[in-house]
């Protein structure tokens, strides 16, 4: 019997042809595509996850800098004196220690990049020109890199007897 | 609330800005706090004449607002992260505000001797 070739009827392939289904030959359901797969046709090049892995990076760094600026601020405002004895010796005594040297550096690099994503997002919500914002974002980019890099360099290259 | 505005007022959205404001005032002290630490890779002279601003009254004022600003930013952040990763966190993110603030009251009042008290000293004597 040629005359039910499926090629012929006009109608696609049939969902569930088992014989437990609704579907079947006299009552078929098409195939529908789901509305955001991925096929051939779909461009290659899309933008990737930047923008996710960014606002998982606010929260993450977020738990870590409460810790680090909290104790932070209780070491320099809070314990022995408050901001009183801040001084070159008292830093000098503070970094003779990896482990403040370590503190501080995680929190220069989690609080700047922390600090310079969320400005990020601050220009792009209110900068509504483009180049307005090319313009601002590259300063900011400018200003995060310089201070990283400087507060690095200090971390790493200080010298207590450096008089 | 003008018409034909996505923004809604009330705790959602004054909560936003305060984290907005404080986080921008926040980024730009760093800026600073960075560049006058790099000063101990100058001289430790250059370094003690910068600091001693920061112990001047006025400056003390500054630093208490700072720490405002950091407590309300760390506290709403873990708010926020309690909205976005717990199940009941939307329902909840009124009371979660509330109590942001009141534990922010309660540190800020501890902060005020700490903070403020050698300004306190300073201007109105020992």
């Amino acid at each position: 019997m040629s005359t039910t070739d499926t090629a012929a009827s006009g109608i696609g392939p049939v969902e569930g042809s088992g014989s437990f289904s609704a579907y079947g030959v006299d009552n078929p359901a098409p195939l529908i595509e789901a509305p955001r797969k991925r096929t051939k046709k779909t461009p290659k090049s899309t933008r990737g996850n930047f923008e996710m892995y960014g606002w998982l990076f606010m929260r993450l760094s977020g738990i870590v800098l409460v810790v680090l600026v909290l104790g932070h601020l209780l070491i320099q405002l809070v314990l022995d004196g408050g901001v009183s004895k801040i001084g070159f010796a008292f830093v000098a005594g503070r970094w003779a220690s990896p482990w403040w040297q370590a503190w501080d550096l995680a929190m220069l690099w989690l609080a700047m990049l922390h600090g310079s994503n969320g400005l990020r997002t601050v220009i792009n919500d209110y900068a509504e020109r483009t180049t307005t914002r090319l313009w601002l974002k590259g300063l900011l980019y400018t200003a995060t890199v310089f201070t990283i890099l400087l507060g690095t360099l200090v971390i790493f290259t200080f010298d207590p007897n450096i008089r | 609330m003008p018409a034909g505005t996505l923004y809604r007022g009330r705790e959602g959205m004054w909560s936003w800005v305060a984290h907005r404001v404080t986080g921008v005032l926040i980024f730009f002290f760093l800026f600073v706090h960075v560049l006058d630490t790099a000063l101990v890779r100058v001289s430790p002279e250059d370094y003690d004449k910068v600091v001693a601003t920061y112990k001047t009254p006025i400056v003390a004022l500054l630093e208490y607002g700072l720490v405002a600003a950091i407590l309300f930013h760390a506290l709403n952040g873990l708010r926020v992260i309690a909205v976005d990763f717990w199940s009941k966190g939307p329902r909840y993110q009124k009371q979660m505000l509330w109590s942001v603030v009141g534990i922010w009251v309660v540190l800020m009042f501890g902060a005020l001797y700490p903070v403020l008290g050698h300004a306190f000293r300073e201007v109105f004597g020992s």
